[in-house]
């Protein structure tokens, strides 16, 4: 598969009174056409700051991007103008937001601000973009489409609100999509309704997903690989079953350890000690290290390089370090690690795309 | 909708029937007749003038018979001025008034808002500094104060219109910028607020993420939503200007309501007095009836819950 998306060294941060709040400290990943990233992390470890600045839609100021470069498609988003983006945005890229709630205009009609984009981008008229938005709403599922465009945001349930803020997303098909917690703010049937759209539409469609989300059943569920974020940074990335079966990072192990999954029944949770570490003055070497059971000195003092595992799988912690001694996760973690290997084998035949 | 606003009429109503009776009371209060200014009458001329004008009558006989001419229409006469008609009186002298206040109302909510738009998009940036200023300055010096500076330095220095009086359009302007100042600072500041908080939601960012340029986001997404809470503050914006033209009006001569309403109390002149405040509590509670019906066409989520 050829590469869509190659994000190299990306530094976001803001101006804020208090200082340079440091949100994204040397991102690097890559995402070829067709294929679904998961970012898991900690709330505050820059997720939605990186995915916002894959489409230039950090507020500035008091955001920049400080350093890095981000090519779609061989082109760097990093160094596009405004005008340039508003190209993209919509069009070859889009989002879909966490809170249904508030993502859609509360005076303006469904129906307009779905055609808003294909009037935009795609030059169709009035009457060819309100065929279009009636074929959108068909396919992510809203009933009775001809008279629902007509109506506003709050004539509609926080699902059907998604369902709307989906079909914005995909009105140009977009070669990108991404998700931003797009279930975590809808209750638990509604969210299962969403993501089986979710993934139906990318098998139609064959966008490749960003998909954020704090639920490992839905990564299971989802993506084709995870990238674990901490403090700023990707500390581990590899596919689904590198993530699961063999974590490498101490931090991974921790987020496995304290993430509820589906089938959460008997395990009592783990907690990762401490908090994150303040991005106004991110610590010298691995920012983890403070909160990090098996830390050894070198974490204190230096930053960790990515370790290669496997050809897809990488972790950046001095573990790997052929130095290091050899350490295992947790018992704990272990066992969870197991319910999660049944969890996206019983979840993932089939499904995933 | 009909159903709503036959029931905001009959409120109306009872509310004005409530305020008159409540100012034909206060004013029986009052100290004083009609009568005290001019002294020179003999004892016989003062009864008989106090008869003509049915002052003799006991309270509640006066207050039915005021009552049953208002629902006809009719505000009786005056005492002072050569014993016309208040109705007539307020009809001659509405007509300045209304010029101003709506002219200071229009030009100041627009500029108002424009200034606050410009302030919200260029956040922080110098243009935000100036109408920032413009905004503090106008809210903070009374329109009288202003009525003055602009009397002596446009009118009189560089003399581009008239100090005071009326006849021509040339007239209204001064008097206007000066009413205008207050709503133009209150506008200012509440679009800008409302502006960057909006510019802040969710939905700009969609609408953005979408690739609506600058122009669309602020205006297609933003002002609309942005004006709804600015309404609230347009109701007290033009109730401020009806008490705002009272002073203005004598400070520039200008034949209107209210200058006729200050003559009036100073020389007790009931009729006067009732009929004005009449129409300027009519007024107020127009202008909320109009601001609530506006709240229906900007915010659909309004007009739906009405509607059905
Ligand atoms: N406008 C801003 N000004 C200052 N700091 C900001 C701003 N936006 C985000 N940040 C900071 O950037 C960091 C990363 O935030 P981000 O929203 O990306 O976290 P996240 O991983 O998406 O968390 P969550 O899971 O809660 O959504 C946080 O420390 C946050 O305080
Ligand atoms: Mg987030």
């Amino acid at each position: 598969m050829e590469k869509l998306l190659e994000v190299n060294n990306l530094h976001v941060s803001f101006d804020t009174y208090g200082g340079e709040v440091q949100a994204v400290r040397g991102v690097t990943f890559d995402l070829k056409r067709g294929e679904t990233l998961a970012i898991v992390g900690e709330s505050g470890s820059g997720k939605s700051v990186t995915t916002k600045a894959l489409m230039q839609l950090i507020p500035k100021p008091p955001g920049r991007i400080k350093e890095g470069e981000i090519l779609f498609e061989g082109r760097d988003i990093a160094k596009m103008n405004e005008k340039q983006m508003q190209k993209i945005r919509g069009k070859e890229m889009s989002m879909i937001f966490q809170d249904p709630m508030t993502s859609l205009n509360p005076t303006m009609k469904v129906g307009n601000q779905i055609m808003e984009g294909l009037i935009k981008h795609q030059k169709m008229n009035k009457s060819q973009a309100r065929k279009r938005v009636v074929e959108l709403l068909e396919l992510v599922g809203i009933p009775d489409p001809e008279n629902r465009i007509k109506q506003y945001p709050h004539q509609f349930s926080g699902g059907m609100r998604q369902r709307v803020v989906v079909a914005i997303a995909l009105a140009c098909n977009p070669k990108l999509l991404i998700a931003d917690e797009p279930t975590t703010a809808l209750d638990v049937t509604i969210q299962a309704q969403i993501l089986e759209l979710m993934k139906d539409i990318q098998k139609k469609t064959d966008s490749a997903t960003i998909f954020i989300t704090h639920d490992l059943g839905v990564v299971a569920n989802v993506a084709d690989r995870v990238a674990v974020m901490y403090a700023g940074k990707i500390v581990e990335v590899g596919t689904v079953d590198d993530i699961f079966y063999n974590p490498k990072h101490p931090y991974t192990w921790g987020l496995l350890g304290s993430m509820p999954s589906l089938d959460s029944e008997d395990e009592e949770l783990y907690a990762i000690p401490g908090s994150p570490p303040d991005l106004l003055d991110p610590p010298k070497g691995d920012a983890f290290a403070a909160r990090n059971d098996y830390a050894m000195k070198i974490d204190l003092e230096e930053e960790p390089p990515m370790f290669k595992v496997s050809d897809t799988h990488y972790a950046a912690t001095w573990l790997l370090h052929e130095n290091a001694p050899d350490m295992d996760p947790p018992e704990m973690v272990k066992k969870r690690m197991k319910g999660m290997a049944n969890m996206s084998s019983s979840s993932s035949e089939g499904d995933r795309v | 909708m009909t159903r709503y606003i036959l029931q905001r009429i009959g409120y109306m109503i009872i509310t004005m029937f409530l305020i008159a009776t409540f100012t034909f009371f206060l004013m029986k209060l009052l100290p004083g007749t009609p009568l005290s200014a001019a002294d020179k009458l003999s004892e016989e001329q003062q009864a008989v003038v106090l008869e003509k004008y049915g002052l003799n009558d006991p309270v509640p006989v006066q207050y039915f018979n005021y009552m049953v001419n208002l629902t006809q229409g009719d505000l009786g006469i005056s005492f002072q001025f050569d014993n016309r008609e208040v109705t007539t009186i307020i009809m001659e002298r509405i007509g300045p008034s209304m010029t101003l206040g709506v002219q200071a109302m229009v030009i100041g909510t627009i500029l108002g808002m424009l200034l606050g738009l410009v302030s919200a998009i260029y956040h922080n940036g110098i243009l935000d500094y100036g109408s920032t200023f413009i905004a503090v300055v106008g809210k903070s010096i009374p329109s009288f104060v202003f009525a003055g500076i602009l009397q002596y330095f446009i009118g009189v220095k560089l003399g581009w219109f008239p100090v005071a009086l009326w006849g021509t359009w040339a007239h209204t302007v001064l008097p206007t910028i000066a009413l205008a100042i207050f709503p133009i600072a209150i506008a200012a500041r509440f679009m800008r607020t409302e502006m960057l908080e909006v510019m802040g939601s969710d939905y700009i960012t969609t609408a953005r993420a979408k690739g609506v340029n600058k122009f669309g986001v602020v205006f297609k997404h933003g002002l609309r939503n942005a004006l709804i809470p600015l309404i609230t503050v347009l109701g007290p914006l033009a109730i401020g200007l009806m008490t705002g033209t009272l002073v203005i009006e004598n400070i520039f001569a200008v034949p209107g309501i209210g200058e006729q309403f200050v003559k009036a109390i100073n020389t007790n002149d009931f009729p006067i007095i009732m009929g004005t405040t009449l129409l300027i509590a009519f007024l107020f509670i127009f202008i909320i009836l109009v601001i609530d019906l506006m709240y229906g066409v900007i915010d659909p989520r309004i007009r739906l819950a009405e509607g059905e």
